[in-house]
């Protein structure tokens, strides 16, 4: 069964190009002398789960404000759902959903009441409600638990009734700004099934987070340093295309004394724990391996086993914002 | 050679814990109202371990460091800190500590150094010090350039490496940090770790709770607490290696094994 039938869904007023959901030209946001967001482009096709990666302050939350239509553009614009969102505001707000960390939930209302409340914003009659509602309680898992307050549920089903109230409406597209922050690693795999579901049954996700196992199992990815987009793609094409660098994993006994050698390694770009293994990062250098093991053996680690490994996605995104970093500081 | 007056110590005061672990409880429970969120946790920590503590959410992982930062008193049981019991001589624990928790706090109106100095006063840190202190935490954290602006200019990376700094300027023995690194990009937890491991390795004992399992790799040890009770203790090299023979995976990954760890005890639990 489908997570959200279509029925109700209202007919858009103008139609937006074949399967394109959001459509963003030159998106800029100035906050006095301070550009937030610096002169985006990008679409995002309809039934994607689209990724939104990027440092801490680089602009990420600011643009999908104004894509919700509740900042309004310095200069350039977007539409979404074939919406204008300066012009059309309003009817962007109706068709989308949003759900931030903080799960915007009345905590001192009951899970019953947080479901009105939202039926009651997004204009929801009673027929249609009801069923929503009961739709939403199997999907979180809240059967029985319909009267108990919202701030004695756990973060999970917190989260999952914030999603409920983030699509009670149905919308065609919803906005998740880091949804699973500080969330366990199960709490989060059961969560994204639910994002798997919502997908197929055709409505387009936006998420940013900072699980970078998340990001890999988007459709497409696109990172944002400082207001601008540095790079845009599918995971494997961002793995291929940005980074040409050879990575190499290695185990050794004493990872932090290694760690702290290779780290002031003249051949050696960038090193780093992944979980309980080394990432070395040896560039582009023909002949990476054997600069590696000497310079593993002047680090004390003569030996140990290292094996060239394909980037994982949080290696494309150390390695996009060092890049960035280096390259703007030279200007 | 254990004396008499040790063994008098160890068990028959039991305002005493043993000095050489940093942290030991025994018995603890923490409630609130009818829900036991820690309950009956005994374990150990021992001096120089970076610890790391894993669970889902609600499993009591605040809840029991809490305890040992003293702010919250045990119901039943002792937690003991440098074999400090935190029920009966929680003053004695305080200087021992630097306990870095989810809503940390920093005065956004006060620059970096001056959050330093105040929280390093609150803490009773001589003035004379605090010069030296600073500049090397600053250093150390890569804040030195920013020392004199305004906290709420700082990016969210900065804003937590201040925040550690700031529960260090009393010079600590042992770290409580309660999932420091939520909402952090990778590249600011990646260098957040970085200095971790810099204060490991000079000999500090940190307790880590984090939701994240490739920080939990790198800890020395790891404890799963699941409502409120101790699921395993264990290395994460040997839990790896375990769950793998018990599963005959080929290859698990440590969010392999968590997700093991659970659902194991939860079977249990519906089957008793």
């Amino acid at each position: 069964m489908a997570l959200i039938t279509r029925k109700h869904i209202l007919k858009p007023p103008a139609p937006a190009a074949p399967g394109v959901a959001i459509s963003v030209q030159s998106l800029t946001k100035r906050f006095g002398d301070f550009t937030a967001v610096g002169g985006v482009s990008f679409e995002v096709g309809t039934g994607e789960i689209f990724g939104f990666l990027g440092p801490n302050g680089s602009g990420k939350t600011t643009t999908i404000r104004m894509l919700c239509g509740t900042i309004a553009p310095s200069s350039g614009g977007a539409r979404v759902l074939g919406l204008d969102v300066a012009a059309e505001a309003e009817a962007v707000r109706a068709r989308i959903g949003y759900m931030s960390q903080k799960f915007s939930l009345f905590e001192d209302l009951t899970v019953d009441e947080n479901l009105r409340f939202y039926g009651g914003v997004y204009g929801l009659d009673g027929s249609r409600f009801t069923a929503r509602r009961a739709h939403i309680l199997k999907m979180a898992d809240l059967i029985g638990r319909e009267n108990e307050l919202t701030e004695n549920l756990s973060v999970g089903w917190k989260q999952r009734l914030a999603l409920g109230c983030a699509t009670i409406h149905e919308p065609e597209l919803v906005f998740l700004d880091e949804p699973t922050s500080g969330v366990d690693p199960l709490a989060r795999k059961d969560f994204w099934e639910l994002l798997y579901e919502l997908a197929a049954s055709g409505v387009t996700l936006f998420v940013t987070t900072h699980y970078m196992d998340e990001a890999a199992n988007c459709s497409r990815l696109a990172f944002i340093y400082r207001g601008d987009i540095v790079a845009i793609g599918t995971p494997d094409e961002l793995r291929s295309r940005e980074m040409r660098d050879r990575i190499f994993e290695v185990e050794v006994a004493d990872t932090e004394a290694v760690l702290a050698a290779l780290e002031n390694d003249a051949d050696v770009r960038e090193v780093y724990m992944s979980g309980a293994l080394l990432h070395v990062n040896m560039g582009e250098a023909d002949g990476a391996a054997a600069l590696l093991d000497v310079a593993l053996a002047r680090a004390g680690a003569a030996g140990a086993h290292a094996s060239r490994v394909e980037p994982s996605i949080e290696d494309v995104f150390v390695h996009l914002v060092t890049r960035e970093q280096r390259e703007r500081s030279v200007i | 050679m254990t004396s008499l007056l040790d063994i008098f110590h160890r068990h028959g005061d039991r305002t005493l814990g043993d000095e050489s672990l940093a942290i030991e409880t025994r018995s603890l429970v923490h409630r609130f109202g009818d829900l036991a969120a820690v309950d009956d946790v005994s374990l150990t920590v021992p001096r120089g371990a970076l610890f790391g503590l894993l669970g889902p959410d609600g499993a009591g992982k605040s809840t029991f460091i809490r305890m040992l930062a003293t702010v919250l008193a045990p119901s039943d049981g002792d937690a003991f800190v440098f074999g400090h019991s935190a029920a009966h001589d929680p003053n004695a624990i305080k200087p021992r500590i630097g306990y870095m928790s989810q809503t940390f706090s920093l005065y956004p109106d006060l620059t970096v150094r001056e959050n330093l100095d105040f929280f390093a006063a609150l803490r009773g840190t001589p003035r004379h010090e605090m010069g030296a202190r600073a500049a090397r935490l600053l250093e150390f954290s890569g804040l030195t350039e920013f020392a004199s602006r305004q906290a709420q200019y700082l990016s969210g990376g900065m804003k937590q490496k201040l925040a550690l700094a700031v529960t260090l300027m009393h010079e600590p023995d042992l770290l409580l940090l309660d999932e420091p690194t939520t909402g952090v990009d990778p590249v600011a937890r990646r260098e957040f770790w970085r200095i971790i491991a810099g204060l490991h390795r000079q000999g500090i004992t940190v307790l880590v709770a984090t939701p994240y399992m490739d920080e939990a790799e790198r800890c020395t040890e790891v404890v799963f607490l699941d409502s409120g009770r101790v699921l395993l203790h264990d290395t994460p090299r040997h839990l790896k290696q375990r769950v793998r023979e018990e599963t005959c995976a080929d290859r698990v990954s440590m969010e392999n094994a968590f997700a093991y760890v659970i659902a194991q005890a939860r079977a249990g639990e519906a089957g008793a």
